[in-house]
């Protein structure tokens, strides 16, 4: 018996379901079909009457799911794409993440996010969106990478009252699988120390992390022990962990499959850079996306974005200043 | 051509129950212009009101004819803009108008938001965001929530949008879920013409804006804005059409804001010929006269409501004027109600 990454979300909204009847399902084609990824198979089924389709209409589910978290519900939708996520995005900056502070109602919604590249999906179907929801107050951002985090922080996402943005590595649905679910690790907020290391620390997150932890694997060959810090939420982004992790090794790569400007690497350079400068024995480094759309053909896909060569080869640069 | 026919109000509409229904509207209406009147008498005297000002005059009755169709603890009601009388119709107190204006931290927004941003959702009461058409789907979603949790009885919606706001994706694509949900819900339009200054012919291309009723599937009327009479008859059939499960109701009403689109703008894009039409009417002029035409109330009555309307907002003004306003050093600054998650606490 093993578990996917997406069957560990599709298990969590059965338990988030079954738990508490005031969760509902809201999303394109996730009712009878299942879902685009099929992360809501059954569940139609097994919750008649709580797992709608939506019309293609993000700006509006959004809304609805607000207005439905006003009357004390505590809805679960699924953008089919994260990228897709940019025709809601005024609901969710403007009405999601300002209606606690405005009101001092509290809108515990939880918007999941199909996120990131696979080969093939082009500019439109591949995008990573945390660092641009992380930017606005009000909004928790979390992006699992684990089949373990993907159940329990997913369950957790609903339970919070505040909205979140879940953002699942589509990359990780059918490979990253685990004997089980295991039990519940860390609280939202908290960062996980996925490999421990004293040479050099790379801070990342979602898909990344298994990168990252291959290419950890590579400078093992060399003698080097890399760090690697999986930040589990990018918001609240726990500088704490970071930091110690830094105090350890000296050296800091963040790493994220993102475009480059701005976003949660540079986030991480910043604190790291303005909190632990005398921490640091070599410039912190940042390693993202080429920034231009993200391509269609595997061949220049698989360049775009950072592999567990081009993270060896950062690695290898920091550890030589 | 245009499908629409305007509804009308004919004498054997007049049953008692309307007439109280409509004296008490008129009220609302009153107290909504006499309180704006003070807010743009402030405003321009300067130094009280922070931020802008802006007034529904001309559409008290259109506003507060769909307010008072609602039952404020039981009904959800997301207005707009220029909704001061359906606001007061709903049963917001005026007091919480001048403490959002004045910024006060008792007010409902704690000086967080100002003007026309505020409400009280727990009591059916949205607070608006500024991004038009986005009210639709969150009202929509509070009728959702409650159907599935089966306390939606007969408890309807109602939201209101203007001629501008019918150009956004989010009317659309509220609407089309509302309609495809078929959630009780009344969308109201009010067709003042202007979106600002842009006027109805680079707005739109249909001959009527409740033409688009039918593209939705859901009913649509149009009406005369400036009656009282007609506006109430049309909301009231639409609230019991909603209630009855009809799905969502959108109601059209001709008119022309009497000011600017702020107190900042002195709206001189409108031009005369505008200024004297039909749609120009005061809506508030027209129910006095529809009063006194029918014997409901006499001059001296009007004269001394208007007065006891004076007294009852200078005095809520005197009294949010003692009001502390927000304190930056009290303020929480949290955006989260999870307080564990809030970032930089550590930092101070």
């Amino acid at each position: 018996m093993s578990i996917t990454y997406l069957e560990a979300i599709r298990e969590a909204q059965y338990e988030a379901l079954r738990h508490d009847p005031t969760v509902f399902l809201y999303g394109q084609d996730i009712s009878a079909f299942g879902g685009a990824f099929k992360a809501t198979k059954n569940l139609s089924k097994e919750f008649p009457g709580r797992v709608f389709d939506s019309p293609i209409s993000e700006d509006a589910m959004i809304g609805m799911a607000v207005g439905a978290a006003v009357e004390g519900a505590r809805p679960i939708i699924e953008m089919q794409f994260a990228d897709f996520s940019s025709v809601g995005f005024n609901q969710i900056i403007n009405q999601a993440a300002t209606l606690y502070w405005r009101t001092n109602v509290p809108c515990p919604i939880t918007i999941r996010m199909p996120s990131g590249g696979t080969a093939g999906s082009g500019p439109f179907h591949s995008q990573s969106m945390e660092a641009i929801y992380a930017h606005y107050p009000g909004l928790v951002i979390v992006t699992p990478a684990t089949v373990e985090d993907a159940y329990w922080m997913l369950l957790d996402s609903v339970t919070l009252n505040d909205p979140v943005i879940y953002c699942e590595h589509k990359f990780l649905y059918y490979h990253l699988k685990a004997d089980q679910i295991g039990e519940r690790s860390l609280p939202i907020g908290k960062a996980r120390i996925a490999r421990p290391g004293r040479h050099a620390t790379i801070v990342t997150y979602s898909a990344m992390v298994h990168e990252a932890l291959r290419a950890a694997e590579e400078l093992q060959l060399d003698g080097y022990q890399i760090e690697v810090v999986d930040l589990r939420s990018v918001k609240p982004m726990d500088t704490d962990t970071i930091l110690a992790s830094v105090a350890r090794t000296g050296r800091l790569l963040a790493l994220g499959e993102a475009f480059p400007w701005g976003g949660v690497t540079a986030e991480i350079i910043a604190r790291v850079s303005s909190e632990g400068f005398h921490l640091l024995d070599a410039p912190p480094m940042r390693l993202n996306s080429k920034d231009t759309p993200i391509p269609y053909h595997p061949n220049l896909w698989k360049s775009h974005r950072p592999t567990t060569a081009t993270i060896a080869a950062a690695l290898r640069r920091l550890l030589r200043y | 051509m245009s499908l629409a026919e305007t509804t009308t109000c004919c004498e054997t509409d007049l049953t008692a129950d309307f007439r109280d229904q409509f004296l008490l509207t008129y009220q609302h209406m009153l107290l909504s212009r006499v309180l704006e009147d003070k807010l743009g008498s402030l405003y321009r005297a300067g130094g009280r009101i922070v931020g802008g000002v802006y007034l529904g005059k001309g559409q008290e009755a259109f506003s507060a004819a769909l307010g008072v169709q609602l039952r404020k603890g039981r009904d959800i009601y997301g207005p707009l803009i220029r909704d001061q009388a359906g606001r007061i119709a709903f049963g917001e107190p005026i007091i919480d108008t001048v403490r959002t204006y004045l910024g006060t931290v008792t007010g409902p927004m704690r000086g967080r938001d100002g003007n026309i941003h505020r409400g009280r959702p727990k009591e059916g009461h949205m607070a608006m965001i500024s991004h038009l058409g986005s009210m639709l789907a969150v009202v929509a979603g509070g009728l959702f929530a409650r159907r599935l949790a089966g306390t939606l009885k007969d408890s309807i919606g109602a939201t209101s949008i203007g001629d501008g706001g019918t150009s956004t994706g989010a009317f659309h694509e509220g609407l089309n879920m509302a309609a495809v949900e078929r959630l009780p819900i009344i969308v109201s339009v009010a067709n003042n013409q202007y979106a600002y200054s842009t006027p109805n012919t680079r707005q739109y291309a249909c001959a009527n804006l409740v033409d688009r009723a039918a593209g939705y599937g859901v009913e649509g009327v149009a009406v005369d804005a400036t009656d009282l009479a007609a506006c109430l008859k049309v909301f009231r059939a639409a609230a019991a059409r909603a209630r009855s499960g009809r799905g969502p109701q959108m109601i059209v009403g001709s008119l022309l804001r009497l000011a600017g689109h702020g107190e900042h703008d002195d709206a001189s894009y409108v031009p005369d010929k505008a200024r004297k039409g039909p749609a120009a009417r005061d809506c508030l002029a027209v129910a006095e006269q529809f009063t006194l035409d029918h014997g409901w109330m006499n001059e001296a009555e009007i004269r001394e409501l208007h007065e006891e309307v004076r007294r009852n907002v200078d005095q809520t003004f005197s009294k949010v004027s003692k009001e502390p306003a927000p304190d930056p050093f009290k303020e929480n600054w949290q955006a989260l109600s999870s307080a564990d998650l809030v970032e930089g606490q550590h930092e101070a």
